[in-house]
């Protein structure tokens, strides 16, 4: 199954149980009118675009009706996509990272899905030959390590850990050295949930940041923020908590197989212009995508009977 | 985001409205569209949102100004008190079975919420009140989720029970049952594995599980992060398992919570509790109250207009024109004088301040904690030492007015040109209001 199937079947998925599949507002022969215009706020805000960012990218269409003589809600459909699909972006080089030696490392709130998307990083790329090491530097939530342990396990790849209560950043130091001295391709850093809000535990992952560098000079960097795809406007304050201590590269949405929503993901790449790179999609180890901006839009506004939304170009 | 308080949202709208007894439509019209888009940007589910504000649209319509307040202030006090009705008005607990007998407890919720940090801190909650509970290990599939119980269970010293990953969480519930009861506890809290709602397998899990024991107390977990999906959530939990209460966590974050209010609306269960740190005792009653100031982000906003509302005793009228040259740029410096004085008795120029558009109360707190008491008096006395004329019309001020009302006022030149200065910077950055004051810890004056 593609990825835009996958999305749209778990999306159905959710839709049979709560029946307000976003792409219902365009369905039907009726004109675009304020009755319309009504409804797409609507779903807009239900998929946690924000009320600002709604409000912009309504506006947007306000204008673009009259300009292209639109009269049908179908017709609105395309340009909206193109619309939302424009607030993101997809850097060509965004996966680079996967085919060059690099550090990555993995910060986020408590219980976003942090350690499962280093595991299944982990065994994407074990699987495409790569020589991978986890790094466990969440030492302060009990069992993370032995959680990640499994992870390594199933991704059959090198795990380096230090004792529960060390400071994350000894384990980052030796971690950093292992890959070095073992000559691994790619670092993947797991390290504690914490609140964006809390300062010192935000400096103890400068602390992190910062000893990969003095470790691993000039060795490529990809900093992912991993946001749970049910958070509300919250998120925004996560990403924009997170971009304060390390220079973000990309944000990684999960549960994405629970939720038709994941609008905050264009609320954040709209005000921070950091572009999301994977979705995970379940809690199995294949349960990962590279995330498409195009693909992803589409899918949000897929109904059952669009003809024009379908898997054409990818 | 480019996202202000409520209160001072509503307070510029209504600042044209002041002096008003009665709320007409239009009025409220006008707040409930602040109320709405405040509440939205909380993540308070849209349909909540929308019965919402349509009832307080009835209510508010024709009904008279509160006392003391205005009306901007009367509709967020309306708005507030409906919060916290919706929230449950009164603080909730655990129902418990009668004396020594057995309660089961059974935690439920989507991965991640915090079932299991949750499940331990009850567990210690509830020694506190005499009660000795058995925690149950019913994560089979996320892996070290019992390790992460049992851990965090030790540090507590409550006891874990447990039959490893390769046994359903249906049989583990029901032997734990036994155990509990052989091992005379009071309370057995069964930890369960994180799953959607829409999981229809996992759901028939916990279905399975109240089947096969009586589970007196089911409870959701729901981060107060969740944005719009929490209504979905919870009511198809209730609506597959049923709930009997709610724990809301990770209220340290600093999202203003509207999740809460929507699962609340929706389910009409009471939240027991709150989780507020990762530390094994963070975690507390459910204030609806404070959850309702949270939510409007208005923190303890409504008491500050009230000690203000108190103090001030400038009539209406002379406020109202005094801002009115305000906007223009045009204050003078007897209006400098008069809220200057009134500062001292506290709220005289936040007051003022406050029915500037644009002015957040924590600018407001700022500027006025900023106040120095003997530059008051130094600014004071330069004041005083300016005719009526040069008072009235700031552009009189010449180099020779100067001289003479350092002289008058026993300061140096250089203190009396570095004021007028100042006084004429505040002019200026006024008439660019509201965009410049937003977000500006210094008052315009500059004190
Ligand atoms: N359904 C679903 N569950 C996920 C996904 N990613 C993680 N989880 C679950 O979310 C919970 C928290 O994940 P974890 O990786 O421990 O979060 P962390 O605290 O950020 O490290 C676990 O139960 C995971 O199995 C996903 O994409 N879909
Ligand atoms: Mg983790």
């Amino acid at each position: 199954m593609g990825l835009f199937d996958r999305i749209k079947a778990g999306l159905q998925k959710t839709r049979q149980a709560v029946a307000d599949g976003l792409g219902d507002v365009f369905i039907g022969e009726g004109d675009i009118d304020e009755d319309f215009y009504e409804r797409l706020e609507e779903t807009l805000i239900r998929s946690d675009m924000g009320a600002e960012a709604s409000e912009r990218i309504i506006d947007k269409l306000r204008d673009q009706v009259p300009e292209n003589h639109l009269r049908r809600r179908k017709d609105a459909k395309k340009f909206l996509i193109k619309d939302i699909t424009g607030e993101m972006q997809n850097a060509p080089d965004a996966f680079d990272f996967e085919k060059e030696r690099s550090v990555v490392f993995v910060t986020g709130v408590n219980g976003v899905g942090k350690t499962t998307f280093c595991g299944k990083l982990a065994y994407k790329l074990t699987r495409e030959g790569k020589k991978v090491i986890l790094a466990a530097a969440d030492t302060y939530r009990a069992g993370a390590a032995e959680q990640l342990s499994l992870w390594a396990e199933r991704a059959g790849c090198d795990l380096v850990q230090g004792n529960p209560g060390a400071d994350p950043s000894s384990v980052i130091y030796d971690a950093a050295n292992a890959a070095m001295s073992r000559n691994a391709d790619i670092l993947i850093c797991d390290t504690a949930g914490r609140l964006e809000n809390r300062r010192n535990l935000m400096e103890e992952l400068k602390k992190m940041d910062r000893v990969i560098d003095k470790v691993m000079p000039g060795v490529r960097r990809e900093n992912l923020l991993v946001l749970d795809a049910v958070t509300g406007q919250n998120a925004v304050s996560q990403a924009k908590g997170f971009a304060g201590v390390t220079d973000l590269t990309g944000i990684v949405l999960t549960k994405l197989d629970g939720t038709p929503k994941g609008g905050i993901a264009v609320a954040i790449e709209s005000e921070l212009k950091v572009p999301v790179k994977y979705i995970g999609t379940g809690e199995q180890k294949e349960d990962l995508e590279r995330f498409d901006a195009e693909t992803f839009v589409k899918a949000m506004f897929a109904d059952d009977t669009s003809e024009e939304v379908s898997e054409d170009d990818w | 985001m480019a996202f202000e308080s409520l209160s001072d949202k509503l307070q510029q709208t209504f600042k044209t409205l002041r002096g008003k007894g009665r709320l007409t439509e239009e009025d409220v019209r006008l707040a409930m569209k602040d109320v709405r888009m405040a509440l939205l940007e909380a993540d308070v589910n849209y349909s909540v949102v929308k019965d919402f504000t349509s009832r307080i649209r009835e209510q508010a319509v024709g009904s008279d100004v509160m006392n003391g307040l205005n009306p901007a202030q009367s509709v967020i006090k309306l708005v507030k008190d409906e919060l916290v009705e919706l929230l449950g008005g009164e603080q909730a607990e655990l129902v418990f079975q009668p004396g020594k007998s057995l309660t089961v407890i059974m935690m439920c919720g989507l991965q991640g919420s915090g079932k299991t940090t949750t499940a331990v801190k009850i567990a210690g909650k509830l020694r506190e009140k005499g009660k000795k509970s058995l925690l149950a290990a019913g994560d089979v599939y996320r892996p070290a989720a019992i390790d992460q119980l049992k851990i965090n269970a030790e540090k507590l010293g409550v006891d874990v029970f447990s039959m490893g990953t390769e046994v359903s969480p249906v049989d583990i519930a029901e032997k734990a049952v036994e155990e509990a009861k052989k091992g005379e506890y009071n309370v057995l809290i069964i930890d369960t594995a994180g799953r959607l709602q829409i999981d229809d397998r996992m759901m028939e899990e916990l279905q399975e599980i109240k089947k096969r024991i009586v589970v007196h107390q089911t409870l959701l977990a729901i981060d107060a992060m969740t944005g719009q999906e929490a209504v979905n959530v919870a009511s198809e939990f209730d609506k597959r398992i049923g709930v009997d209460a709610l724990v809301i966590t990770k209220l340290d974050s600093d999202t203003r919570g509207g999740a809460v209010l929507s699962v609340r609306a929706v389910t009409g269960k009471p939240v027991v509790y709150a989780g507020t740190g990762e530390k094994l005792d963070a975690i507390e009653l459910f204030y609806p109250d404070r959850m309702a100031d949270r939510i409007l982000g208005m923190g303890d906003v409504l008491s500050l207009i009230e000690k203000a509302e108190r103090n001030i005793d400038i009539d209406e009228d002379t406020g109202r024109s005094m801002v009115s040259r305000m906007k223009k740029g045009r204050l003078n410096y007897n209006d400098y004088l008069l809220s200057m004085q009134q500062m001292k008795g506290m709220g005289g120029l936040k007051s003022i301040l406050g029915l500037m558009p644009g002015l957040g109360t924590k600018q407001l707190t700022e500027a006025a904690d900023q106040v120095d008491d003997r530059e008051l008096a130094r600014t004071e006395a330069i004041i005083l030492s300016m005719t009526e004329a040069e008072r009235d019309n700031p552009k009189l001020m010449n180099p020779s007015r100067k001289r003479r009302i350092a002289a008058g006022a026993g300061l140096d030149i250089a203190e009396v040109n570095r004021f007028i200065k100042k006084f004429e910077q505040g002019q200026k950055f006024m008439k660019q209001m509201p965009g410049m004051l937003r977000g500006h810890g210094n008052n315009p004056f500059g004190f």
